[in-house]
């Protein structure tokens, strides 16, 4: 019996234990000249292959400039991962670990999830910290007058919807052809799944196609009935909003059927490697969204693979064959977009390691043009962008990619989104989160004048 | 030595019937109590509201809740999440369609919702035991996620299907906004409710579930009716997921995805109780806490002890370790952790002599 | 308007043979219940793991069929391992302990998987090409039919182990009571881990054929999910309950899918496939407790 007390006692220690472990990992020694970037990482769970390639994508590219650059200005970046696994409690557990480190807190969020964005908002909005939702989250967070902290960079959901259509239409030969064609929205039953389904309405209504929306529930890996009724439907497209497993399975099965793959337009969380090789030849010829291709031969993916794997060293990408994939590349241009709002910071506040508040600024007012993109060697991989009060998006073009049974060929240039119809549905929506929450919209003209910070 | 019992004597009724009977035990009791409600806002920091106190609390909370159910009268059930959700919703349109309100009526309705849900999905149990049970709660558990993403009303037909909670305020005054105060509020709702259980379990009501439990057969043959009791269970069982789905949503994270209450929070919280203890209210505080902390410890530790690692094989060695541990700890001990503790306390009543 | 004919008997089919693949995994599900009493919850982290394992051995240049034996040969190890770890010192426990134990295993396997092999998702080729050839004006696919030759050929092996061999009837002894079976001097540890090894073995078919319809990716966890209600359909114990709770399970999903959604006015495609199968396995359950072939058990006070 002594053994059984002894093993409680045991137990007890563990049990301080646990609890100094997590109070001591609180109390870091703080370097002086540091950027903290905090990374609300997943590794491990049903998504860890998009997870794992995009942060070490985000982690070489800081890495690189560190190494390369001696980091932004002389202040050098540091990085800490905490594993998420894609659940929203433990990505808010995550954030509130993570904010407080570093010199001056952490930098900015880029949780690579929509449901930890909408986890993460309220409080990241009241800790002054900002959030790159990059292609992900919030779409109505575009009008940055309601979502001051939020930013989903580069292109949201809604406006790469519209681009979609003005690609089909192109294909067709011009928007009026697009008058009584059947398209099938294919989409994912969660949150995220559902957030096209009014802006394809609105399009149906203006081009007058016809839509109908086909729901897989999650997590998709039986989809024989929905693509049944596809093919009695017999679209002239289809539009795959999947996440997971379910992009492999509608490739697959969508071959069951019969139905050829180049009619299949899948949106980019849908336009990963790992959404395709599953599937097998299924999948060639498929064609999804992207905001940024694949590819090892961008100068800034050269620089990353002297700088960080030269010499045998090892990165943050466990498997060097994943470098130039999408999920991968994704991950860089994250890293760039951070690099440059703490640049644009910098070069208004000082060049010193700057806060949740002034890196607010720097993304707000981040103008990223042609010739920069080629400097940072980027050519190709981003397009321009340009943020503001007003705009949070600051780009919304896409290219159209097809995947060729081996690696994803571009088959467009940078297509528009369409901000007619995007803007007004957006305003609309954030002015009712507003009302909801009882937030006074900003006035921007207002800010601009004062030049406030 | 110090938990003799001698010159302790109990000489009414009501001192008989205490829940500490030993006077050293409510001592001990309130010194808990004491730390919980002031040595904890003195001391701790907003990282450990935020992340490690709520949700324990809130978890604890539903691990009462399905305790009650499973582990006081036996009936396995596996849609933990489902009536969670129920009450998170439930809470959400309570709050949002009658403006004014007072939050704790808010909840009180929420809980309710989900008792009646609870009852519904509890009468297939008057015919299907053990696993199959599990397995048909299972059906709720799908059920309930498919209403609630499905039907945009119970989202107040927000285009994403995520609904943010409404501020809270106490009688209507007295905002609930920082994280100590939203820490102090949960806290004593869930003092409260456990202080319920741990009564109702001690009555009439609690000895018929546990006669459930043990023989249903029997049960029924001297008297207890096995109907209204199940479906009490389930009642009871899904008020208190109820309430702790609802402050999930409005105490915790401040919004709530239906997709934040999947199978897998229900296995979770089934984990809680049977680390924790069957059967036992302490079980529930210590199973949450036990699952709580323990993959935080693991992400905090593995990464410090480890160095050099790359961090997917870390972030793989703590879910093998977490089950790993799972594993040993039922192994080690199947009752739980609040048998631990009770062994721990029968010791300490001889310490120092061995016997 | 004229009923589609030909479509019914399409998501019929379809949803048959999507059936058979489910009772692929019930089945693994029914061997270590029979044998053990354990109700298995790994069952679907095991099926990953011997795709992954496969799936990666091949692409380390093994051929098909030695990769296959080496990964037979591992899951046959991975079961002798979990009696050993996880079951013998959980021995009379209570059948919820168990189950949690197995979930516990669950967590394990899945961070030792992509631990081992890493995070990335695989296609795996079986060799048939997967277009739909046409009867009667009906499309059937190839490779599902290729699926359901292969659990029927599966069926048939494990009847024939069962009912012909001395290994199978020690099993069958051992499952019907352990005591008498220790008494008359079966040797119970190796008959379990005979057991898990050929669900093991059962793990790998269905992670083959799952694999190759979805990918070798971490989802194929949730297959477990799915077959639940199978099982509950068929009784926890039945062979021949898995393949026919498979059956009614695929295809009445199917058909409530296209059919129940649609005239409802909830929408083509309205997700009811997640809880339509469990929510007709609880109805059956309300008229037959143990599942249509599940051994009755009766409570004696």
């Amino acid at each position: 019996m002594r053994v059984r007390l002894g093993f409680g006692i045991r137990i007890a220690a563990v049990c301080l234990g646990l609890t100094g472990a997590v109070v001591a990992g609180q109390a870091l020694a703080q370097q002086a000249k540091e950027q903290f970037v905090p990374m609300l990482s997943y590794r491990v769970g049903p998504y860890a292959a998009g997870g794992s390639g995009f942060f070490s994508g985000y982690i070489d590219y800081l890495d690189m400039l560190n190494k390369r650059d001696g980091g932004i200005n002389g202040v050098k970046l540091t990085w800490e991962e905490c594993e998420t696994e894609y659940k929203n409690d433990r990505g808010v557990e995550c954030y509130e670990r993570l904010k407080n480190k570093g010199p001056t807190g952490g930098t900015v969020f880029t949780p690579l999830s929509t449901g930890i964005t909408y986890a993460i908002l309220e409080r990241a909005t009241n800790d002054k910290h900002p959030v790159m939702s990059m292609g992900y989250g919030r779409t109505d967070a575009s009008d940055g007058r309601v979502f001051p902290y939020v930013f989903p960079i580069v292109t949201n959901y809604w406006s790469q919807n519209t681009a979609k259509i003005k690609y089909i239409g192109q294909r067709e030969g011009g928007m009026d052809k697009l008058k009584g064609k059947k398209i099938v929205n294919l989409y994912h039953g969660s949150a995220y799944g559902k957030e096209t389904i009014g802006i394809l309405d609105a399009q149906a209504k203006k081009y007058g196609f016809e839509v109908s929306h086909i729901e897989v529930p999650h997590p998709g890996n039986e989809q024989q009935s929905q693509w049944l009724q596809i093919s009695k439907i017999k679209p002239d497209y289809v539009i795959l909003r999947g996440w997971g497993v379910m992009n492999p399975t509608a490739l697959k099965t969508a071959q069951k059927v019969g139905y050829p793959s180049d009619k299949i337009i899948g949106v980019w969380w849908s336009g990963a490697e790992e959404d395709v090789i599953p599937a097998g030849d299924a999948a060639k010829g498929y064609i999804a969204a992207g905001f940024h291709p694949s590819g090892k031969d961008f100068p800034v993916i050269q620089d990353i693979l002297k700088h960080v794997y030269g010499g045998g060293n090892k990165g943050a990408m466990d498997d060097p064959k994943r470098i130039g994939q999408i999920y991968y590349n994704r991950g860089v241009i994250q890293g760039i977009l951070t690099a440059e709002a703490i640049r644009t910071a910098q070069d208004k506040y000082g060049k010193r390691p700057i806060n949740g508040d002034e890196m607010r600024w720097g993304i707000e007012n981040l103008k990223i043009d042609e010739k920069s993109i080629k400097q940072l060697g980027a050519f190709g991989m981003l397009q321009p962008l340009s943020l503001s009060c007003l705009d949070h998006e600051g780009g919304g073009a896409v290219k159209f990619q097809q995947w060729n049974g081996e690696r994803w060929v571009v088959i467009t240039d940078w297509i528009q989104s369409d901000q007619t119809l995007v803007r007004p549905e957006i305003e609309k929506s954030a002015a009712q989160y507003a009302k909801e929450k009882g937030i006074t919209p900003r006035d921007c003209a207002k800010e601009a004048a004062a030049g406030k910070k | 030595m110090f938990y003799r019992e001698a010159g302790q004597f109990r000489v009414s009724y009501a001192e008989d019937q205490r829940i500490f009977p030993i006077r050293q035990d409510r001592y001990g009791f309130v010194a808990v109590l004491l730390v919980a409600f002031v040595g904890v806002p003195l001391l701790a920091n907003e990282y450990w509201f935020s992340a490690i106190l709520i949700p324990f609390l809130i978890l604890s909370l539903a691990a009462l809740g399905l305790n009650i159910l499973t582990g006081y009268t036996g009936q396995l059930s596996l849609g933990t999440a489902g009536f969670m959700a129920v009450g998170a919703f439930a809470a959400f349109n309570f709050a949002i369609r009658i403006p004014g309100l007072p939050i704790l009526a808010v909840f009180m309705l929420a809980g309710l919702t989900a008792a009646l849900v609870g009852i519904v999905f509890g009468l297939p149990s008057l015919r299907i035991k053990g696993f199959y049970l599990a397995v048909a709660t299972l059906a709720a558990q799908f059920f309930i996620e498919w209403v609630l993403t499905k039907f945009g009303w119970f989202s107040n037909n927000n285009p994403s299907g995520v609904i943010t909670a409404p501020a809270m305020k106490l009688f209507g005054m007295f905002p609930v906004d920082t994280p100590m105060k939203r820490y102090l509020f949960t806290l004593t709702i869930v003092a409260v409710m456990a202080l319920l259980a741990k009564n109702m379990m001690r009555c009439a009501t609690g000895r018929a579930f546990m006669a459930v439990r043990d023989m249903d057969v029997a049960a029924e043959v001297i008297g207890i009716p096995m109907l209204r009791t199940k479906l009490l269970a389930f009642a009871i069982s899904s008020f208190y997921c109820g309430v702790a789905g609802a402050l999930w949503a409005f105490a915790y994270l401040g919004s709530v995805e239906p997709q934040a209450f999947t199978l897998d929070r229900s296995f979770q919280i089934l984990f809680m109780i049977i680390l924790g203890g069957v059967g036992t209210v302490l079980g529930s505080f210590l199973g949450a806490a036990f699952i709580v902390l323990l993959p935080i410890f693991l992400n905090n530790f593995v990464h410090r002890i480890v160095p050099g690692l790359s961090s997917d094989l870390l972030s793989n060695l703590e879910l093998m370790i977490f089950g790993g541990l799972i594993i040993f700890f039922l192994a080690v001990e199947p009752h739980g952790l609040a048998r631990l503790w009770q062994i721990g306390k029968e010791k300490l009543r001889l310490w120092p002599f061995p016997h | 308007m004229e009923f589609d004919w030909p479509f019914f008997f399409e998501v019929l089919i379809g949803g048959l043979l999507a059936g058979v693949m489910y009772s692929l995994v019930a089945l693994g599900f029914v061997l270590i219940y029979k044998a053990s009493g354990v109700f298995n919850f790994a069952q679907g982290a095991m099926v990953f793991f011997a795709a992954l394992t496969f799936v990666s051995l091949v692409e380390k240049g093994l051929n098909f069929w030695l990769a296959m034996a080496a990964t037979l040969a591992i899951m046959v190890a991975l079961g002798v391992a979990i009696e050993r770890v996880v079951l013998r010192p959980l021995v009379n426990q209570p059948q919820i302990t168990l189950f949690m134990a197995t979930i516990g295993l669950t967590f394990f396997l899945e961070g030792l998987s992509q631990g081992m092999w890493g995070a990335q998702v695989h296609g795996l080729e079986l060799g048939i090409k997967d277009v739909p050839f046409k009867v009667a004006g009906i499309s059937i696919s190839q490779f599902d039919l290729f699926a359901a030759g292969t659990a029927a050929a599966l069926v048939a092996a494990l009847a024939v182990f069962f009912q012909k061999t001395r290994i199978g009837r020690a099993l069958r002894a051992v499952a019907d009571d352990h005591q008498a079976a220790l008494s008359v001097g079966i040797p119970l540890k190796h008959i379990w881990a005979i057991v898990w090894a050929v669900a093991g073995f059962v793990a790998l078919v269905a992670g083959l054929l799952w694999g190759s319809r979805i990918g070798v990716q971490f989802s194929l966890t949730l297959i477990a999910l799915k077959a639940l209600p199978v099982l509950i359909l068929g009784g926890f114990e039945s062979i021949p309950g898995a393949i026919v709770g498979g059956l009614i399970i695929g295809a009445s999903e199917k058909l409530a899918e296209v059919y129940i959604g649609s005239p409802i006015g909830l929408g083509i495609g309205t997700g009811m496939e997640n809880w339509f199968p469990y929510m007709l396995a609880l109805v059956f359950l309300l008229v037959r407790p143990e599942g249509l072939f599940g051994e009755k058990h009766i409570d004696r006070v």
